[in-house]
């Protein structure tokens, strides 16, 4: 199965799903009008990588913004994440980045970790002021 | 009540970073963001704030998107609605202690019950309260076409850490003008 990169725009994330390393990132902001649209490649991505993934797999997400359209595709994301986990088929880690004075990134973490029965691995970056 | 004549003064003396009034399509919100962006770049407030106030803009900015012009419009007024259903306004402003983002736009009369009660409701919740609903609603609420499934407002009131002020005026049957205000605390 292929590699699924998206560069990354003024509303879109960057994304890089790869398959031979087992490793899933979205990295940048994520404030497009319409979400499910966007999402789609990427959850058709992990169907098929559900399938055949590696033993175990390392999700890194690290968003600047995101609106509440794309909220509920992310928690998509980590929907299926969690099916892969939970049928024993990988060994999932969830990496939640946020830059230490954005408590509302935190925040936004800390509601996906309450509903996803993976737990989150909170990661601090460093101001970039 | 929201007192716009008090943000007519401070506009005059220049404490508007950002007002808009017109159609709203998808190309005119991504320019409206990108000069949000590069205002709020030059603004002397901590990151925090600034993505605060990022935040909010492109959640109300797409709420007036998607819900404006909605089809549950009777067409009655047809005439009238087809000049001004896409229209709206918005204001970013700064206050001694806070930033201030209005918009306005028309929506149904017959809408105005529905939305009155979802802001009150959101209103009641303290912060911790305002997060269990939003997960819930994230988790267990229909996602809509739109796309947000009615997690804009929840979002803003978690950001915004205030309540939603707004009003609604009837301009009449068919027609209401809703005006909401949210304020984001600098401290």
């Amino acid at each position: 199965m292929e590699t699924l990169r998206i560069e990354g725009s003024s509303k879109t994330p960057d994304v890089n799903f790869d398959p031979e390393k087992g490793v899933v990132e979205i990295k940048g902001r994520s404030i497009p009008e319409n979400s499910i649209e966007f999402y789609k490649p990427l959850i058709d991505w992990l169907n098929e990588y559900s399938e055949k993934p590696q033993t175990s797999t390392e999700v890194n997400i690290q968003l600047e913004y995101f609106n509440t359209s794309s909220s509920k595709c992310i928690l998509d994301l980590f929907k299926k994440m969690e099916q892969i986990n939970e049928a024993d088929n990988s060994n999932i880690k969830i990496n939640w980045y946020y830059e230490s004075d954005d408590e509302d990134m935190l925040e936004a973490g800390e509601d996906y970790d309450a509903i996803i029965k993976i737990p989150f691995k909170m990661i601090e970056l460093e101001d970039e002021d | 009540m929201i007192d716009t004549h008090y943000f007519y003064k401070k506009m005059s003396k220049g404490n508007i970073l950002l007002s808009f009034k017109g159609n709203i399509e998808p190309k005119l919100l991504s320019s409206i963001l990108d000069i949000m962006e590069k205002k709020l770049t030059n603004i002397n407030e901590p990151s925090k704030i600034k993505k605060k106030i990022y935040n909010v803009l492109v959640e109300c900015l797409q709420n007036l998107y998607h819900h404006i012009g909605s089809t549950s419009v009777i067409d009655v007024n047809q005439e009238k609605l087809e000049e001004n259903e896409k229209s709206a306004i918005f204001m970013v402003g700064k206050d001694d202690d806070c930033y201030k983002i209005f918009t306005g736009n028309q929506i149904p009369t017959d809408d105005v019950e529905g939305l009155k009660l979802k802001i009150d409701k959101v209103n009641t919740l303290n912060k911790t309260d305002l997060k269990s609903y939003y997960q819930d609603i994230l988790n267990n609420g229909e996602m809509s076409l739109k796309g947000g499934g009615g997690l804009g407002l929840i979002d803003i009131a978690r950001k915004s850490g205030n309540k939603l002020n707004y009003s609604f005026q009837k301009l009449d049957d068919e027609i209401s003008f809703f005006t909401l205000e949210i304020k984001i605390s600098l401290n």
